[in-house]
């Protein structure tokens, strides 16, 4: 018999480790315990991008919005709304600082500035049933193209897109297909890159979670249209629920016979397979991701000759990532013209980012090209908690740059993120505030390229430790007179100098943070100070004798026992005790903890 | 499972294209059965699960089934409200499966309002 509702409960990444599986499974047996088992269907799906409120189930047809679930809410909610038919006000969202529920998932701001082309299938198909993507028109743009459609056409079609890699380089992806396809050489192969590495991007992981056949489709096409026959997705060991999805999404791929030879039964042989990578952040570099499959070290290469020409095992091979697959589908089917009519003059179609930082809707959002920063970050982000100032955001991750506040109305597309010193990158949004301080934010991003450094270039390996150890110095208190001006020589030597992409960019989060925010860098350096109340050694406590009613709290919790006082009298910090962990600040009910 | 071809898949996609449409909430009626206790003690589960049957065995993808709290006529239970896309919803009641079998052969096939069991068209709202 067929269902009268679908509940969708979301089983990213993010909701399954807020305990999304056994939420699942309460309803499950909660639905059964109610009889309602044979007229209600509950769903896993992938990652629905709200992750801020999960865990998440969405009731459909009536695109009701149930967020931050517990198990306890569980038979009250089934009774309530699947039994009695009365939606329930308390597990929906209500958005920062107002006080009504909203019930639809269609009237949350956060999802109704969106615009889905990779990610249309979220929330709405369980990602290891294949039916429920061909449902979705899944398959069918294999069809078109294996039918009607000569590599020639393919190509075309890319090209007039306008489609660009959405890992980060943004090299236009007909032309990518066109080069390979044009190469002497046989076998040709494909891959997927899907060795996200950013820290705080996971778009990627996502996608493959939510629709790993609109992946595998994408790939089809792709292969169809540059002559290869064999494909390698080629995927982080640590997204262990992306690649059980990914497998199971290749076997039943492959028991259709949508995979493997005479693909339906058209003349096309295609298979696919899956290669591990053990998280190395250069792995996402295009030579040494081949190196990698190869099984010798993940060292870049120098380029020319270009993968396309000379790539794995020496053969012409295509690689894009999994967003610029997922891409392909849609395109062939809806047509290079509808792409092309998303976005801006050269950036085409939609992009989606992971917001996070300091951002209430923290999450994943795809959004078309152009879209302001103030939109993402305002409409859809719904602002910086707490009532904080917003004071950038850092995108394209450890390779990319901060945006400043002062360019909030900025339109997201390649040429302008570049223009400003940032760059699109693979799409990580982290959102600072004035808690932030960007000496530190750029020492943190250092520190992870420092360490992922391959050390092939000297330039890269020892430029990238120099770097740190002055940004560290800085923070320190230990700054020099000239530092700035010697992290700036540095930063445009190592991009010079270094080889691959990870050297090339590494530099950029210092010197975006040096343009935009050097003064913080000089008071730090000259006067001693972090603005932003951050760096431990140039910060202390006080208490403000006027203020402190010597409720004694404060001295209570002190793990060092840095404060005395008598009661009802003020305190005081002995500044050579404390070791600033900000436990007094945060617990004083009287304001009168000050950092200076 | 054997491989499939071209038109193999299109049967999948026929099979599975009604499960699609309610998850995107595609839908051109939706028939709410009230399911306050009022209703399920007049009988509306009964009523709810015929209606599921009615409307598989129509064939119609394109047709929503639901449940509300109780309507607020209680003595009226069992209740139904249809509601077909761009029109003005119908409120039913009294209902039994023959009745419900009606209504939906009428008035959600060929939009005729089955006038003798509905109680009021149009809906309440709020001031």
């Amino acid at each position: 018999m067929a269902y009268r509702t679908h509940l969708m409960v979301c089983t990213g990444t993010a909701c399954v480790s807020c305990g999304a599986f056994n939420i699942k499974k309460l309803l499950e047996e909660e639905i059964k315990k109610q009889k309602l088992d044979k007229e209600i269907l509950v769903v896993g799906t992938g990652c629905q991008g709200f992750c801020a409120q999960g865990p998440i189930v969405v009731v459909q047809p009536d695109d009701i919005f149930y967020q931050l679930l517990s198990p306890e809410d569980i038979p009250f909610l089934v009774e309530e709304h699947f039994l009695k038919g009365r939606p329930v006000k308390k597990m929906m969202y209500t958005p920062p600082g107002e006080k009504i529920q909203i019930p639809t998932v269609s009237e949350i701001g956060f999802f109704s500035k969106q615009r889905l082309i990779a990610l249309r299938n979220k929330g709405l198909i369980d990602a290891e049933k294949i039916d429920d993507y061909i449902g979705r028109d899944g398959y069918n743009a294999l069809i078109k193209v294996l039918t009607s459609m000569s590599s020639e056409d393919i190509i075309k079609e890319i090209k007039n897109s306008g489609l660009r890699g959405r890992g980060g380089g943004g090299f236009p992806t007909g032309l990518k297909w066109d080069i390979c396809k044009n190469s002497k050489g046989e076998p040709k192969y494909i891959i997927c890159n899907a060795d996200e590495g950013d820290p705080g991007a996971y778009m990627d992981r996502s996608i493959v979670e939510s629709d790993p056949h609109a992946v595998i489709e994408g790939m089809l096409i792709g292969a169809k249209a540059i002559g290869a026959q064999q494909g390698f997705v080629y995927i982080r060991t640590e997204y262990p629920l992306a690649i059980h999805r990914l497998e199971v999404a290749i076997e039943q791929a492959q028991e259709y016979g949508l995979l493997g030879k005479d693909i339906l039964g058209k003349g096309f042989d295609f298979d696919l397979e899956i290669k591990q990578g053990a998280g190395a952040f250069v792995c996402g570099e295009e030579t040494s991701l081949i190196h990698s499959i190869e099984g010798i070290s993940p060292e870049p290469s120098q380029r020319p000759p270009f993968p396309a020409e000379s790539g794995l095992w020496g053969k012409p091979t295509n690689i894009n990532n999994v967003e610029t697959w997922a891409n392909v589908p849609r395109i062939i089917l809806r047509g290079a013209d509808w792409f092309a009519g998303i976005g801006t003059e050269k950036s085409k179609g939609t992009k989606v980012f992971s917001l996070v930082g300091k951002i209430n809707n923290t999450g994943l959002v795809e959004v078309p090209m152009g879209i302001t920063l103030k939109e993402i970050i305002y409409d859809i982000g719904g602002g910086v908690p707490g009532g904080k100032k917003f004071k950038g955001v850092q995108i394209g991750g450890p390779s990319g740059g901060v945006v400043p506040a002062s360019l909030i109305d900025l339109p997201v597309d390649y040429e302008k993120l570049t223009e400003v010193g940032s760059m699109m990158g693979s799409g990580g949004m982290v959102v600072v505030d004035e808690d932030t301080c960007m000496v530190d934010l750029a020492r943190y991003f250092l520190e992870f390229t420092s360490d992922e450094s391959c050390g092939k270039c000297a330039s890269c390996r020892e430029g990238s430790s120099a770097m740190l150890e002055i940004l560290t110095r800085i923070t320190e208190g230990k700054g020099k007179e000239g530092d700035i001006e010697f992290l700036e020589e540095l930063g445009y030597a190592i991009k010079d100098a270094s080889q691959c992409g990870l050297g090339q960019t590494l530099p950029n989060p210092v010197l975006s943070t040096i343009d935009n925010f050097r003064d913080e860098y000089e008071a730090h350096i000259k006067n001693k100070k972090c603005p932003a109340h951050v760096c431990k050694a140039l910060i202390s406590f006080h208490i403000d004798p006027d203020k402190c009613t010597g409720c004694t709290v404060c001295a209570i919790k002190c793990p060092a026992d840095a404060i005395s006082g008598n009661r009802k009298e003020p305190h005081i910090i002995d500044q050579d005790k404390c070791i600033k962990c900000g436990i007094c600040y945060t617990v004083c009910k009287f304001d009168s903890v000050k950092v200076e | 499972m054997p491989k499939l071809n071209i038109k193999d898949l299109e049967e999948i996609r026929k099979k599975v294209r009604k499960a699609a449409l309610l998850r995107e909430g595609i839908s051109n009626a939706k028939i709410t059965v009230h399911m306050g206790t009022c209703g399920i003690a007049a009988g509306a589960r009964p009523i709810m699960n015929a209606l599921i049957k009615i409307v598989e065995e129509s064939g119609r993808d394109d047709v929503i089934v639901t449940t509300s709290g109780c309507a607020g006529l209680c003595s009226r239970e069992p209740m139904a409200t249809v509601e077909l896309k761009g029109e003005t919803p119908v409120k039913y009641g009294d209902l039994t499966e023959d009745k419900i079998k009606k209504i939906f052969s009428e008035h959600v096939l060929k939009g005729k309002i089955v006038e003798e069991y509905a109680l009021v068209i149009g809906s309440e709202r709020e001031p």
